[in-house]
């Protein structure tokens, strides 16, 4: 073995060629079957995608680096479950381009955060966290309240995520923009077609308390507001994975 | 530096430089309504600027032809002055970002300061900004002795060195703007990836052609190390960065995989950085820079043999173990925790090849600073691939993983082992590439190990506690059943050790900067006692020929 090797260390190209060869097996053996074995991911038919606002709110999620302290990964464990709600299905991130599981809990997990809270509850802790958790060490939100959202472009990136998987229509690329207002400003003519496009169990609220103008706050109170509703867990999916034969 | 290119390499270097002065501008234009268009307006400001600096040596005179009687040493010298420049700016970050855990509103009223966009700065500066820039410029130094070789030409060195940082630079400087994938360690855009990757196989094909230059018959094993951090990086950067951008004006992308199989993916990249980013490419700094500085041969050739195709092999397999009791599927997470498990062999046969050494130079260490860094490197590389392997057992994960354990055994590999190896080959390398005989102030030096040493065994004391605390107040269940502690009870028992570790990364941070003065004195004093002769013909036949390293 060792004779093999001596021989081996002489010749760059093998040598290189041996290196993506040991190393490739791994990653191979463990990635590939997740994308071709169907158990890997539950079926949640009635699942819904998020609203362009909901986009535009995670994508302010990611972009203030909120993954960093706070995971989306409730895992199976008495303690976990019991603190934060049904563990986790890898159907509910299914839409998730890219996953927010995190790594660290800096913070409470915010999984099944959605619906937990009164939307001023978010904005009021967003703006200050210490003005309604004393003990907090989460950082001040304040200049969502004061930043426009930018809405003009939402239809491109429906467009984009439609093209890595996720069923947006072209009815709903083309509305984008219209519907993120609408489904901020519940009052205006624009909002039936968010919950025309989106279903029924779409909230449909002046997330910052402030009907007339679309914040970057509306945008993220929005999105956690959503998080872990997109199904549900405890029925129709674990339901089904039973029925399976 | 400009003047050492000889003149067709100058006339290449204006063209990269006008081509992506091109790419910028077309950047900043598509990109107008879009962040896309400051990081085109940077990319442009970083042209013009080395347009400047090309041009203004552009017709010096052709460098003498006795340069290709020696090693070429300037990407290495920019290196190491690079890297520490990042290495100050990331502990400066990351110990600011410590503190804001103790007082959140030790910061200003704006985005780009808050904690979440302020924590990728800091890992990203430490990592790529320093730790990248400091495997550059080792392995530009370490390939050619170790090959008996010249780098092949002397424009390519500069354009990998100068290329990273720049893709260094779009990454920092986005993260703060709001610009990023939010994928751990993978935080750049699409954009930015495109370029690493094109930096990353101008670097694959300046090694190989350097090696293809070599006068030894055999690769030397560092070369293995580095090689195989070359190769996995990209391969890892290229799998894990697939997005599809919203457009060619947006810096916004989506990544191309979603739930279960990116964060399989994500991990994949994850874990593997630290293992070819972290691991790989420093043992090939150590198993050169140790012996040298030891003046010991390596303890085991069989041994590194079997420990590096073992670290290649076995750390591909593991990323999964970040993903314990979560949604991915049971048999791969109880895969990634076996391999973990089998990754101490290699991990532990190259601790003690270290080790082992330095066995009839522990005299050495005792006296001399620079290989302490080195030893204590080693030893805290045993230590945390060991913590690593425990931690990855599974129910060892559900106590350790979401707390500040995780952010200990990081910063025991990232302090303990990657700065210190790093910091004790600058220690050795300086001398070598300034032509002095040691560095500035051997007790700096000292000084320096002690905050290091110091700053680390505070700064992991600090997050193993709070961690383990953290983890145990999570899962007390009082004696009717339910949870006895709320979230914000743990939090609120974390604030000394939060207190302590900001003051471990502070003791960090001062060693750091003692080190950048002295190397900036040592450059000093290397200038003042060389320039006269330097120019000389006898001082040209003196400075090191194409010599053998070993």
């Amino acid at each position: 073995m060792f004779g093999l090797h001596y021989r081996l260390e002489r010749k760059s190209i093998p040598f290189i060629l041996a290196i993506v060869g040991v190393a490739s097996i791994g990653g191979f053996v463990e990635i590939a079957p997740l994308f071709t074995i169907h158990q890997t991911v539950e079926d949640a038919p009635k699942m819904r995608v998020y609203t362009p606002l909901e986009v535009a709110g995670r994508n302010i999620y990611m972009r203030e680096g909120c993954y960093a302290c706070h995971s989306q990964m409730i895992r199976t464990l008495r303690d976990d479950v019991e603190r934060y709600g049904h563990y986790s299905l890898a159907v509910e991130s299914k839409y998730d381009h890219p996953m927010l599981w995190g790594s660290k809990r800096t913070g409470p997990d915010l999984a099944r955060i959605g619906g937990k809270y009164s939307d001023q509850w978010h904005v009021i802790h967003l703006d200050n966290p210490r003005a309604v958790v004393r003990q907090s060490v989460m950082p001040r939100y304040d200049w969502l309240m004061r930043t426009e959202l930018k809405t003009s472009d939402l239809g491109l990136h429906l467009k984009a995520l439609r093209a890595v998987g996720v069923p947006y229509t072209d009815d709903m690329i083309a509305n984008a923009p219209v519907d993120a207002y609408g489904q901020a400003a519940p009052d205006s003519p624009v909002s039936e077609g968010v919950v025309k496009r989106y279903g029924a169990a779409t909230n449909v609220r002046a997330f910052d308390g402030r009907p007339n103008e679309l914040t970057e706050m509306d945008a993220l109170v929005a999105y956690l507001q959503i998080l872990g509703q997109l199904t549900s867990p405890g029925a129709d999916s674990v339901a089904q994975a039973k029925e399976r034969p | 530096m400009i003047a050492q290119l000889t003149s067709s390499e100058r006339h290449t270097a204006l063209a990269i430089l006008l081509l992506l002065a091109l790419c910028g501008l077309t950047m900043a234009g598509v990109g107008r309504d879009d962040l896309f268009g400051v990081h085109g307006a940077l990319v442009l400001v970083a042209a013009v600027g080395g347009i400047f600096a090309v041009g203004a040596n552009f017709y010096a005179p052709e460098p003498s032809q006795h340069r290709l009687e020696h090693y070429y040493d300037d990407p290495s010298k920019i290196g190491i002055v690079l890297s520490l420049v990042w290495v100050v700016f990331g502990l400066f970050i990351g110990d600011w970002v410590a503190w804001l855990l103790v007082n959140p509103d030790l910061t200003f009223d704006a985005g780009w300061s808050s904690f979440g966009r302020l924590r990728p700065v800091h890992t990203t500066s430490v990592i790529f900004g320093f730790g990248g820039n400091a495997l550059i410029a080792t392995s530009f130094y370490v390939m050619q002795r170790t090959s008996r070789a010249r780098l092949p030409d002397q424009l390519s060195p500069l354009f990998v060195l100068f290329g990273y940082n720049l893709f260094c630079v779009l990454a920092v400087t986005g993260y703060m703007l709001g610009i990023t994938q939010s994928r751990e360690y993978a935080e750049p855009e699409w954009y930015a990836d495109i370029w690493l990757t094109i930096v990353w196989i101008a670097y694959l094909v300046l090694y190989l052609r350097t090696l293809a230059r070599r006068k030894e018959p055999h690769i030397y094993v560092s070369n293995w190390y580095y090689l195989a951090f070359i190769l996995v990086v990209a391969m890892l950067h290229i799998v894990n960065n697939l997005a599809v951008p919203v457009s060619f004006g947006h810096a916004k992308s989506y990544s191309l995989f979603s739930g279960v199989q990116d964060a399989m993916t994500e991990w994949w990249y994850g874990h593997n950085a630290v293992a070819f980013f972290l691991t790989s490419g420093f043992l090939g700094m150590m198993y050169y820079y140790l012996p040298k500085r030891a003046g010991r041969p390596v303890f085991s050739y069989r041994l590194s043999i079997i420990s590096f195709w073992g670290i290649t092999f076995f750390y591909i397999w593991v990323g999964s173990h970040h993903l314990h009791y979560t949604a991915l599927p049971q048999w791969v997470q109880t895969l990634g925790m076996t391999f973990s498990l089998m990754l101490l062999v290699p991990s532990w046969a190259s601790a003690s090849n270290a080790l082992l050494t330095l066995n009839g130079a522990w005299h050495k260490v005792r006296d001399d600073a620079t290989l302490r860094f080195m030893m204590v490197a080693a030893v805290f590389y045993g230590l945390t691939t060991f913590e690593g392997s425990f931690m990855a057992i599974r129910p060892v994960n559900s106590l350790s993983h979401f707390t500040d354990w995780t952010i200990g055994h990081v910063h025991a590999g990232a302090l303990g082992w990657v700065a210190m190896i790093t910091f004790g080959s600058i220690y050795a390398s300086v001398p070598w590439l300034w032509k002095v005989k040691q560095m500035y102030s051997a007790k700096l030096v000292e000084a320096h190990f002690w905050l290091a040493l110091a700053g680390t065994v505070v700064y992991v004391f600090a997050m193993w506690n709070s961690g383990i605390v953290q983890g145990l107040m999570w899962r007390t269940y009082n004696e009717s059943g339910t949870l006895a502690y709320s979230f914000v009870d743990s939090l609120v028992a974390m604030h000394p050790y939060y207190i302590a570790r900001a003051v471990g990364g502070f003791l960090f941070l001062a060693g750091a900067v003692i080190g950048c003065w002295n190397v900036w004195m040592t450059t000093r004093w290397a200038a003042r006692v060389q320039a006269p002769e330097w120019q000389s013909e006898s001082a040209v036949a003196a400075a090191p020929a194409l010599q053998p390293a070993e």
